[in-house]
């Protein structure tokens, strides 16, 4: 493991601390140089490449300041390592630098860590996870078990030092630092560097934690078997494993997932580690069909039973004392009297006799029938109402959209969500249209034709009509296909450019109010809100202000009047789907808060074409419509005394401080809440999580869920590294990143990312790891992955954005982030890369993916990438010309249609696997992904290669090995 | 000679016209002291079925300030081809279509029987009637019901070029799209917020040129040169489909709760409906319908909060100053009725309702604009019905009852100047030489704007004699007023009609006899009336009862003859017998006297008191009582408490309300069924006879009157006893000994 130290006399990457082996140079030369990306000339390179017309070197210069911050290139400025002693990377054999190693290895093979160094891993195949995690278990297990394994190309541990990045600065001195503190780096010089000396000082990639490996071992280890959540603190299989829950007393990982299932007792320590505490949330989760939905509890008129004092639900943590009569509440200790209906003896270890047939005794969620208490104005509340609400100016016709829309709603208002088991939906629907006026319509079943009501007084909008705006879908049929039928026709002819906004909601939000009902408003809209009307806004997208400390302004809402409605609408329960088709800047930064702050979802269809979109836009639109959602919903955390939730992110709105206020809330919306220690925690007891939702479902029944989590505690931050999730650790941080951008700039947001990981792995090295060279950067075993996902939440659009990407681009991720569930972060920043033609063809199974760098591409291979928002087919420019001909049905390469999103339908086993292979991955995502077909060296590979992420990308994003080499510099610089 | 009656009736027929003096004292100070003012009674439009519209315009005289037109009171001479006027004496050339003139062969405007004359103009474009329906919605379902039957009905008996809109509105105001097939499209307005004609104009989609929705289709060709909104279009075009939208026209779905009126927008409603007509046809005769089933409870011109315990505003509250919305409503009305008079357009309100409809706030809506105003409890009763269809009924020559925008320009010879006019009209301010600096009733202008008129509307015009008592009127001179009434009439032309009269000059204190004798006092009384109604509006009850009195006894004092001391030596000639009877009767009619009326009553008969032509206006004054016996034919009688007998079966007629009366004889006759009883067919023809007067009356008169049948000890008996001299009552009853 030593590396670099021998290798690399090169003086510059001393900075880092790990040299590369030199065995590992053999790496190709491309790899993370910028060159490569150079090559580009086309219009999409970045507007500085072409203006330096220099390709090769725009990185460092665009970036020069920022880069500091961007860490691409480690670069020296920083203490230079006099040795280059690469340092060991716990769990990560590295038999030598030539050994390439299995998973994990911790240093030399021959050394086993001591225990408690290294992070239990999932390594090879043996010891499954879940054993490894009984509390208790003290002896690390060492990575070197995997050593059992095949030459895998792992992360080879100790990292070779940085050479590679040809950032290096040549001179030993290039910059003085411009700052002394450790933190400043200064910026790489790269184009100081001699081409050759690039090519040194390589890392090989094969030999750093790799996310597929991670993946794959954890899939093999723990997706046969069902998670059981009996048992307090247990790790969860990843995201990415397929795996079958079994509720024996907490929830379900698809519920609830935290950054870490063992946290430290006390606050020092938590400071310490810097590990944020935080759970990621997804109380309506859609359940795989083989779990069953929790059960619902009704307890009558006396409603759910409740601690006295801090009001948390029965649940299985509850203690019963006296024989039954009373009972301690296992969050704040306070005793209470049990009512005389729900008495029931205890057996010989204190359990009530009936725990095991009541769901609040014995199951980590379930559901609460709720009283009349639990509802507004102590009125159980009236069904939902669907309100579509219709953009019907120029755009919007000349593009198809209206009749396409029209023609979808007739078929799809068969498929609104309604409890399971009832005959058809609770839900009524209304429709509106508008323009810079509003068009609502009556279609009451009792009317020959629907009526239409137009409201031109938009600066205070209201209501036209109440009976007959909000119908049944079977028994006003006929009126609600006439009307649907006839809108297209009505506005075919219409010249009506201005569109507006506010008002529209509010006239959603006053119909729901009016009408005494929850319920959810899609629109769809077109352009920016220019009417006069409130809410009106400007163009004010200016990418000048990109890399200033005025970039927050373009994430944050042009006007107050968008926050206040979303307010009003919150208090209504009227949640906002909005489905945008913009030719231009909509401000999707102001449009998007009413959806962001009532539950709701933002599609994007930039450029709209009813040929290209359509299917994406319905299948999206089917989804959206039929998925079940709660509303009016309040949803609480409550967690045992020590710690507090404090601070929440996601798709909602807060009045005060503890309660999360979803006016809407579907399967797919995730809150993540992180805590904070106000006291100590006892090891004994662990930590205690219950989140409660108060909704009302699509039947209109006001129902509680309960999701209980019991955490262990830990007074060695050992235990807190072993038990840790990287993938929901990315969620957090990704999405404090992201709302930081709204206050603070964006280089800074990166710049606390990348501290704050540094404290973590500086506080693992320094306080778990076996005492090892300084040089070696070692990393817990359950962390190893940081780094890199990290890199990838940095370089994405939002905080580092390339020269294509958008304001509204940047504004829609950014609020798609913030909702999203940990297994959507984890595809998102890092994309699946799957190979097509490898596996045999008769598999059954997905194919094993491939890490996202160009790198790993074969020229003579077909690849299927996506990110859960786009789906890229990448072929290679020698693929074999059968292997063309039955996928595309044209003869060869050449003939492909670059930019194709749809395959032939033809009738080989080839063709057939990849379209089933591209159905299941739509499938699994909650949005459809087009396929954009991409050839090699075509122009389009430019927006695929955006999604490489190990690469150095474009807008000066560092590749996973400069990344890592940063980060190994910002730890030694913690350590020293 | 005739006798006065008759050449004063011969006048009414001819010209529409009745003076209070029919002679004319010749000096200012004389005519002051005739207590009762020179003025007349002159209904513009006058029925004259024997007066066919010559095809040809007036000829006028030249001088810019009279331009008064040739009449057969002009000097001619036929030689010279020039014509001299007799107002103001300019001497004019007769133009050259008139060049064949000569004194056989006279322009008919010339000839004495032609005094009044109907010119019918060519020039300027036609545009069709316009009817904009404003619709309430909060009503009962079967009032609903009967109102939108009526609407439907309606549409069939408009002119079929006409153009007509729906306003409807409750707690919002919807103004229909009428032009759309296979969806109805209405534009919707919140009813609590005033918005300017502008705003109104402008979310309407009226400032541009055209919606382009309808621009873009090229398919439509454009039919009629007037259709530019969507919201008015023609009868025959879209009958159809306003029927059908008048079909599914629902009760306003806004829940009421328990305790609370419905939401009525009222005010925003008319205000969009005047906004709709300002920007569209201004200065075109169109009339706004508002049919009304409550008071507007929010928004600009409410007249009463939506709380019911609170009740509407009582004659008590208005006195102790207690009706918070009233002036801020009025306002609003006032407002609106000035913009629609101004635009040439009228307002009609129907109002039926058991309780008030806030018609004492929106009066100056129909008064201003010479809209009707009608008042019932229910839309469902015949009354409405029948007064509603009579609107559009239809004169000899198939043309509608109806005018609008006339103006009225009255033209004095120089003894005489105008002191104003009461009716249904607005000054437009046209001051000139015969303009009286002493107002009566509308005053300071010598024309006024009739927007809507029917061919009873009457107004009471005012005159001063301005002639200096040194200065007399050589003999055998007469004074002339011209009435010069440009309108469009219902079959849209433009027409002009010109009524000259004449008058002798008098000189009161030689010649008082005649002018006495030339004493109109039915006129009178019905000009007297209008002065006290007039004050009434904006005076304390009890003051104008005052004035009233006080010009009685003048007058007495002045044309009565008696001796001092002695009340019984005390005798009025012929001519002013009547008189004093009528002010008595005035004096406790609901024009004056507010007890037992609402304020929205009071305003509804003074509505009607300011527009009736004389007849109608006596009977108002004092109803007419008819008595039928086995003893003869009916026969009027004394509306006293006498006339009330056991055998006698009373009808009265107090234009109002149509009361038969069955004496108590006749009453338990009636029950014991001896009507059924073929012996005694006499007494079946006795109980019918005042059923057809009745029905008679009922037929002819507009609005409609209550029917009330009634007997001897009927509740309903308090319509006669209210009406009746009191000479006998309870009090009183014995001593007379006539039980």
């Amino acid at each position: 493991m030593q590396i670099s130290s021998a290798v690399a006399p090169a003086p510059p990457s001393s900075g880092l601390g790990y040299g590369p082996p030199t065995s590992l140079a053999s790496a190709s030369g491309s790899f993370p140089n910028s060159g490569l990306y150079g090559s580009y000339p086309q219009g999409q390179a970045s507007p500085v490449s072409q203006a330096q017309g220099h390709p090769g070197i725009q990185t460092p210069q665009r970036s020069a300041p920022s880069q500091a911050s961007s860490f691409t290139p480690p670069v020296s400025g920083g203490p230079r390592l006099p040795s280059m002693t690469g340092p060991l990377l716990p769990g990560q054999g590295f038999g030598g630098p030539s050994v390439s190693q299995p998973n994990h290895v911790s240093s030399p093979p021959p050394q086993a860590l001591p225990p408690g160094t290294q992070m239990t891993g999932p390594l090879g195949p043996p010891p499954p996870m879940h054993s490894l995690q009984q509390p208790g278990y003290q002896p690390q297990q060492n990575g070197s078990f995997g050593s059992a394994r095949g030459p895998q190309p792992n992360y080879g541990s100790p990292y070779p030092a940085a050479p590679t990045f040809g950032s290096q600065p040549g001179p030993p001195q290039p910059l003085p630092p411009k700052r002394l503190d450790p933190d400043a780096i200064p910026s790489p010089q790269l184009n100081e560097l001699p081409p050759q000396q690039k090519t040194r000082h390589r890392i090989d990639p094969d030999a750093i934690p790799s996310p597929i490996q991670v993946i794959e071992d954890d899939r093999n280890n723990r997706g046969t078997e069902p998670f059981v959540t009996g048992v307090r603190g247990q790790v969860p299989p990843l995201v990415t494993t397929n795996f079958l829950v079994k509720d024996q007393g907490n929830a379900s990982p698809r519920y609830i997932r935290c950054t870490s299932y063992n946290i430290p007792c006390t606050s020092d320590m938590a400071k310490q580690a810097q590990v944020p505490l935080a759970a990621v949330i997804k109380p309506l989760a859609t359940l795989p069909p083989d779990e069953a939905s929790p059960y619902v509890v009704d307890h009558g008129e006396s409603g759910p039973l409740r601690c006295n004092r801090c009001k948390a639900y029965m649940c299985p943590f509850m203690q019963f004392i006296e024989g039954g009569r009373r009972f301690q509440c296992c969050f704040c200790s306070c005793i209470n009297d049990v009512p005389p209906q729900y008495f029931q003896h205890l057996d010989h270890t204190g359990k009530r006799v009936d725990a095991y047939d009541r769901p609040e005794l014995s199951l980590g969620s379930y559901e609460f029938l709720a009283t009349v208490d639990y509802c507004k104005n102590n009125k159980f509340p009236s069904p939902p109402a669907f309100i579509f609400m219709i953009d019907v100016s120029y755009n919007a016709i000349r593009t198809g959209l209206v009749r396409l829309l029209c023609e979808e709603l007739k078929s799809l208002l068969d498929f609104l969500p309604r409890e399971c088991g009832a005959e058809e939906s609770a839900i009524r629907v209304g429709f509106v249209t508008y323009n810079k006026v509003l068009h609502f319509y009556n279609v009451k079943s009792s009317l020959a034709q629907p009526q239409m009501m137009v409201v031109s007084d938009v600066a205070d909008m209201f209501v036209p009509l109440l009976d007959g705006f909000l119908v049944n879908v079977n028994e006003s049929r006929a009126v609600i296909t006439s009307l649907l039928d006839q809108i297209p026709e009505m506005f075919a002819d219409t010249r009506e450019t201005e569109t507006v906004f506010v008002p529209v909601i509010q006239a959603g939000m006053e119909a729901l109010k009016a009408a005494e009902c929850a319920g959810k408003l899609f629109l769809f809209h077109t352009s920016l809100p220019i009417a006069e009307a409130p809410g009106k806004l400007k163009n004010r997208d200016d990418r000048k202000l990109i890399n200033t400390d005025k970039e927050k302004t373009l994430f944050q809402p042009q006007t107050g009047a968008y926050q206040t409605l979303a307010k009003e609408c919150v208090a209504q329960g009227c949640c906002i789907d909005l489905f945008l088709f913009p030719n231009q800047y909509v401000d999707v930064a102001t449009l998007s808060v009413v959806p962001q702050l009532t539950g709701g979802s933002v599609y994007k269809y930039a450029c709209f074409q009813v040929e290209n979109d359509q299917e994406r836009f319905l299948s999206d639109l089917r989804r959206d419509v039929q998925k079940v959602v709660g509303f009016d919903a309040v949803m609480r955390v409550r967690t045992s005394t020590g710690i507090r939730a404090v601070d929440f992110f996601g798709a909602f709105y807060m009045s005060n401080t503890t309660d999360v206020e979803l006016a809407g809330l579907d399967g797919d919306k995730t809150v993540t809440v992180e805590f904070k220690h106000d006291d100590r925690l006892n090891e004994e007891s662990g930590a205690l999580l219950q989140c409660a939702l108060l909704y009302t479902s699509c039947a209109g029944q006001r129902r509680l869920r309960i999701h209980n989590l019991a955490l262990n505690c830990c007074t060695q931050l050992a235990d807190l590294y072993r038990n840790c999730e990287t993938d929901t650790l990315i969620n957090y941080m990704a999405k404090f990143a992201y709302r930081g951008v709204l206050n603070s700039p964006v280089k800074a947001v990166r710049d606390t990312l990348i501290t704050q990981c540094a404290q973590i792995l500086a506080c693992y090295r320094k306080n778990c790891a076996s005492p090892s060279s300084a040089g070696q950067l070692i990393l817990p075993e359950c962390m190893k992955l940081l780094p890199v996902y990290l890199n990838c939440v940095l370089k994405s659009d939002v905080l580092q954005p390339g020269a294509e990407v958008t304001t509204d681009d940047r504004a829609y991720v950014r609020q798609l982030v913030t909702s999203m569930d940990v297994a959507e972060t984890n595809v998102f920043f890092y994309p699946r890369l799957l190979p097509l033609t490898k596996s045999p063809i008769e598999s059954t199974t997905e194919p094993t993916a491939v890490r996202a760098s160009e790198e790993r591409l074969s020229n003579g291979d077909i690849y299927l990438l996506e990110n859960g928002l786009n789906l890229f087919l990448w072929v290679g420019a020698s693929v074999q010309q059968g292997v063309v001909q039955s996928l595309f049905s044209v003869s060869s390469f050449s003939q492909i249609t670059s930019g194709l999103s749809v395959l032939p339908v033809l009738d080989n086993p080839l063709s057939k696997k990849v379209r089933g292979l591209i159905d299941s991955l739509r499938a699994q995502r909650s949005r459809y992904m087009k396929l954009i077909v991409v050839k090699q060296e075509d122009k389009l590979e430019m927006l695929f290669k955006h999604f490489l992420v190990e690469d150095k990308s474009l807008s000066g994003g560092a590749s996973y090995v400069d990344f890592l080499c940063h980060m190994h510099k910002e730890i030694r610089q913690l350590l020293s | 000679m005739a006798t006065y009656l008759e050449f004063i009736q011969q006048n009414e027929e001819r010209d529409g016209v009745r003076f209070s003096w029919n002679v004319w004292p010749s000096s200012r100070l004389e005519a002051t002291r005739m207590v009762v003012p020179l003025a007349c009674l002159f209904t513009p439009l006058k029925e004259r079925p024997d007066l066919p519209p010559v095809q040809y315009e007036p000829v006028l005289c030249s001088r810019p300030t009279c331009k008064a037109v040739l009449n057969p009171l002009c000097q001619v001479d036929y030689r010279a081809k020039l014509w001299a006027c007799n107002f103001c004496f300019q001497r004019n050339q007769f133009p050259p279509a008139y060049g064949g003139i000569s004194e056989v062969n006279q322009p008919a405007e010339l000839m004495p029987q032609f005094s009044t004359i109907e010119y019918m103009i060519q020039r300027g474009a036609q545009s069709p009637l316009i009817f904009l329906y404003v619709v309430d919605t909060c009503l009962e379902e079967d009032d609903l019901q009967a109102l939108k039957e009526s609407l439907q009905m309606s549409l069939s008996l408009l002119p079929p070029d006409a153009l007509v809109g729906l306003i409807t509105f409750g707690r919002m105001v919807q103004v229909h799209e009428l032009s759309c097939e296979g969806i109805s499209k209405s534009y919707v307005f919140r009813g609590t917020k005033d918005l300017t004609a502008k705003q109104i104009q402008d979310m309407l989609g009226l400032t541009k040129p055209a919606m382009p929705m309808q621009q873009a289709r090229p398919a439509q060709p454009q039919e009629h040169p007037f259709v530019s909104s969507r919201f008015l279009q023609p009868v025959h075009k879209i009958d159809m489909n306003l029927t059908d939208l008048l079909g599914e026209l629902q009760r306003d779905p806004w829940p009421v709760t328990q305790g609370k009126r419905p939401l009525r927008s009222t005010g925003v409603a008319l205000s969009i409906a005047v906004g709709l007509l300002e920007g569209t046809f201004p200065n075109t005769g169109a009339r706004i319908m508002l049919f009304t089933g409550g008071p507007p409870t929010q928004g600009p011109g409410m007249v009463v909060g939506d709380e019911l315990k609170i009740p509407i505003r009582s004659w008590h509250d208005i006195e102790k100053d207690n009706a918070r919305f009233m002036k801020k409503a009025t306002k609003h009305y006032e407002m609106l009725a000035n913009r629609t008079a101004a635009n040439g357009h009228c307002i009609d309100i129907y109002a039926c309702a058991l309780d008030q409809t806030g018609l004492l706030e929106m009066k100056c809506c129909a008064n201003l604009t010479g809209g009707y105003m009608v008042m019932g409890d229910s839309f469902n009763t015949s009354l409405f019905k029948q007064t509603f269809q009579r609107i559009f009924t239809k004169d000899f020559n198939g043309d509608f009852r109806m005018a609008f925008g006339a103006t009225l320009d009255v033209k004095t010879s120089r003894e005489l100047k105008i002191a104003g006019a009461i009716g249904p009209c607005v000054s437009l301010n046209v001051k000139g030489p015969c303009v009286s600096e002493n107002e009566l009733g509308v005053g300071g202008t010598s024309q006024w704007k009739i927007c809507g008129l029917d061919l009873t509307s009457t107004l009471g015009i005012y005159f001063e004699v301005v002639n200096q008592h040194n200065a007399p009127i050589p003999q055998g001179g007469r004074g002339a007023i011209q009435f010069v009434t440009h309108y469009q009439h219902s079959s849209t032309q433009r027409r002009i009609r010109v009524t000259t009269i004449a008058r002798n000059w008098a000189d009161a204190q030689t010649q008082l006899r005649h002018i006495e004798a030339a004493f109109d006092q039915e006129a009178a009384a019905v000009l007297m009336a209008r002065l006290g109604v007039f004050r009434a509006e904006s005076e304390e009850g009890p003051d104008v009862l005052r004035w009233l009195d006080r010009q009685l006894i003048r007058l007495c004092q002045k044309f009565g003859q008696y001796n001092k001391e002695d009340p019984a030596s005390f005798r009025l000639s012929d001519s002013f017998s009547l008189y004093p009877q009528f002010m008595f009767h005035l004096r406790r009619s609901p024009f004056l006297q507010v007890f037992n009326n609402s304020p929205d009553e009071s305003s509804y008969y003074r509505h009607h008191f300011a527009r009736q032509d004389l007849t109608q206006s006596l009977i108002m004054i004092q109803p007419i009582l008819y008595s039928y016996s086995f003893h003869g034919p009916p026969e009027p009688v004394l509306l006293d408490s006498s006339s009330i007998l056991a055998d006698k079966i009373l009808l009265m007629d107090t234009f109002f309300q149509i009361v038969i009366y069955l004496g108590e004889t006749i009453a338990q006759w009636r029950k014991a069924g001896y009507q059924d009883m073929p012996e005694y067919e006499n007494f079946k023809h006795l109980l019918q006879a005042p059923l057809d007067d009745a029905q008679e009356i009922l037929q002819a008169r507009f609005p409609m009157p209550r029917y009330i049948n009634t007997e001897h000890g009927g509740s309903q008996a308090r319509f006669l006893l209210s009406k009746v001299n009191p000479s006998q009552t309870h009090n009183n009853l014995y001593a007379w000994g006539q039980c």
